[in-house]
């Protein structure tokens, strides 16, 4: 049997790139681990792949104390996480990068790919969103953004259109006395999809004693990440105490809808978003406190 | 299909060598290249058996496509091997210690575990069990595995 060619292209340029990516049924290929196996297993059909590993706008990672973070889309999530700044300023997104798969999985996965495969259960979602980081997409037509809280549509689904491509996710300057922290629950220890997780970013005030700013985003949950903003309100003006933590984690457990599958009932997902909630919170306020 | 010519430095040797584009890197060292110590385990990224080293990296190669190892640099188990008839301190731990039963998930934790050491000389059982947590073994319990780490780590010192 005569199976069709499958189209392979691996261009050195974003304008080589998107133009190989105006082929219908050609994706774009970053670290594979998510495109290869639903393609194998019959769960997307491809006609060919575009390697995206070779453009240089794709694999940046640059920070600036003034301007936040540019982080290329297809760059590997061991590449990004050796970068000191990450941890620093960005401290949920390097536990995020840290707990997606396994090393295997990280020296080739990037944040493009596990963005744009557009799981609700997606790792590096919630502390993006809680940084209130924004897509950066283009296209033969152009650019544009779009904050990561929006981004995602449905499950597998987000608001890259047909002919787009993400190009980076660009972070907010980091705020002082300002961290983050980002935790899941899984059955093992690693390389599990999460039941559920949570993600807080918190900015004390120039005493390190109330809270200013509090962002919370839940990821498997609901049919996308969602952002706690009930929970946040809790927090805002607050000094920290354990009631006011479970007070903001009760309220956290009104945002999420989630739903009965093999990873776990409706009920002890929301139960875990309670008690993820406070431990992340506890980090991400202890990280804040020891922060410039 | 129109194969493709793949280009690349496997085990030290370079090898051209043509390929489906839709072959993954896995079944391009296996069927076409005849190197059959990595194992194809699960095919989706789950059990680590394929692992080899991409660019000096673990990778799953079940997971990588052939064509992007093209001018890449690979070291498959079968080039662990200081030498022909001389195991690395890594291997031959695997050996004295036990670390092994019926073998199918070995090559992947040799190529993974080597690859520990090179980052990090003196693990900790944590950043042991962290670095081969892509890598599944459903014989020993993964004690004896640990314990050769260490004990390669012992004979590195």
């Amino acid at each position: 049997m005569d199976s069709p060619d499958f189209f392979i292209s691996r261009p050195h340029s974003l304008a080589e790139a998107l133009q190989a990516l105006a082929i219908p049924g050609v994706r774009p290929l970053a670290g594979g681990t998510d495109l290869i196996p639903q393609w194998r297993e019959g769960r997307r059909e491809i006609r060919g792949m575009v390697d995206l590993k070779h453009v240089p706008e794709l694999q940046i990672a640059s920070f600036q104390p003034a301007t936040g973070a540019r982080i290329g889309s297809a760059l590997a999530l061991s590449d990004l996480y050796a970068l000191p700044w990450l941890a620093q300023h960005y401290g949920g997104v390097d536990d995020a990068a840290r707990l997606i798969g396994g090393w295997q999985i990280q020296n080739r996965a990037s944040l493009g790919g596990n963005l744009c495969n557009g799981s609700p259960s997606a790792d590096s979602a919630p502390p993006l969103i809680a940084h209130e980081g924004v897509a950066e997409i283009v296209s033969p037509q152009g650019s544009r953004t779009v904050p990561l809280e929006d981004f995602f549509t449905s499950p597998g689904k987000t608001k890259l259109g047909p002919y787009e491509l993400l190009l980076a996710v660009n972070l907010p300057a980091p705020r002082p006395h300002a961290a983050s922290a980002f935790l899941r629950f899984i059955p093992r220890a690693e390389m599990d999809i999460a039941v559920a997780s949570v993600a807080a970013h918190v900015q004390l005030d120039a005493a390190r004693e109330k809270i200013l700013v509090a962002t919370i985003a839940l990821g498997a949950v609901a049919p996308t990440p969602v952002r706690a903003i009930e929970a946040e309100a809790v927090l805002i003006g607050q000094i920290p105490s354990d009631k006011l933590l479970a007070a903001a984690a009760a309220q956290a457990m009104l945002a999420a809808k989630p739903i009965d599958d093999v990873r776990g009932s409706a009920a002890y997902r929301e139960h875990l978003v309670e008690v993820l909630t406070v431990r992340v919170l506890k980090i991400a306020l202890e990280r804040a406190r020891r922060a410039s | 299909m129109k194969k493709i010519i793949v280009s690349a430095q496997v085990n030290g040797e370079p090898v051209e060598s043509l390929a489906s584009p839709r072959r993954t890197l896995l079944e391009w060292l296996r069927d076409d290249l005849r190197l059959t110590g990595s194992k194809e385990g699960c095919s989706n990224g789950n059990c680590g058996a394929c692992t080899v080293l991409l660019e000096g990296k673990p990778v799953l190669s079940c997971l990588v496509m052939a064509f992007e190892a093209e001018g890449q640099k690979i070291t498959t188990v079968e080039g662990i091997a200081t030498s022909p008839n001389r195991l690395s301190a890594l291997q031959s731990a695997f050996v004295s210690e036990g670390g092994l039963q019926c073998g199918f998930c070995t090559p992947g934790f040799v190529v993974a575990a080597t690859a520990l050491l090179e980052k990090i000389p003196h693990p900790s059982e944590p950043e042991i069990r962290l670095h081969i947590a892509n890598n599944l073994c459903r014989c020993t319990g993964y004690d004896k595995i640990i314990k050769a780490v260490e004990k390669a780590a012992e004979a590195g010192k």
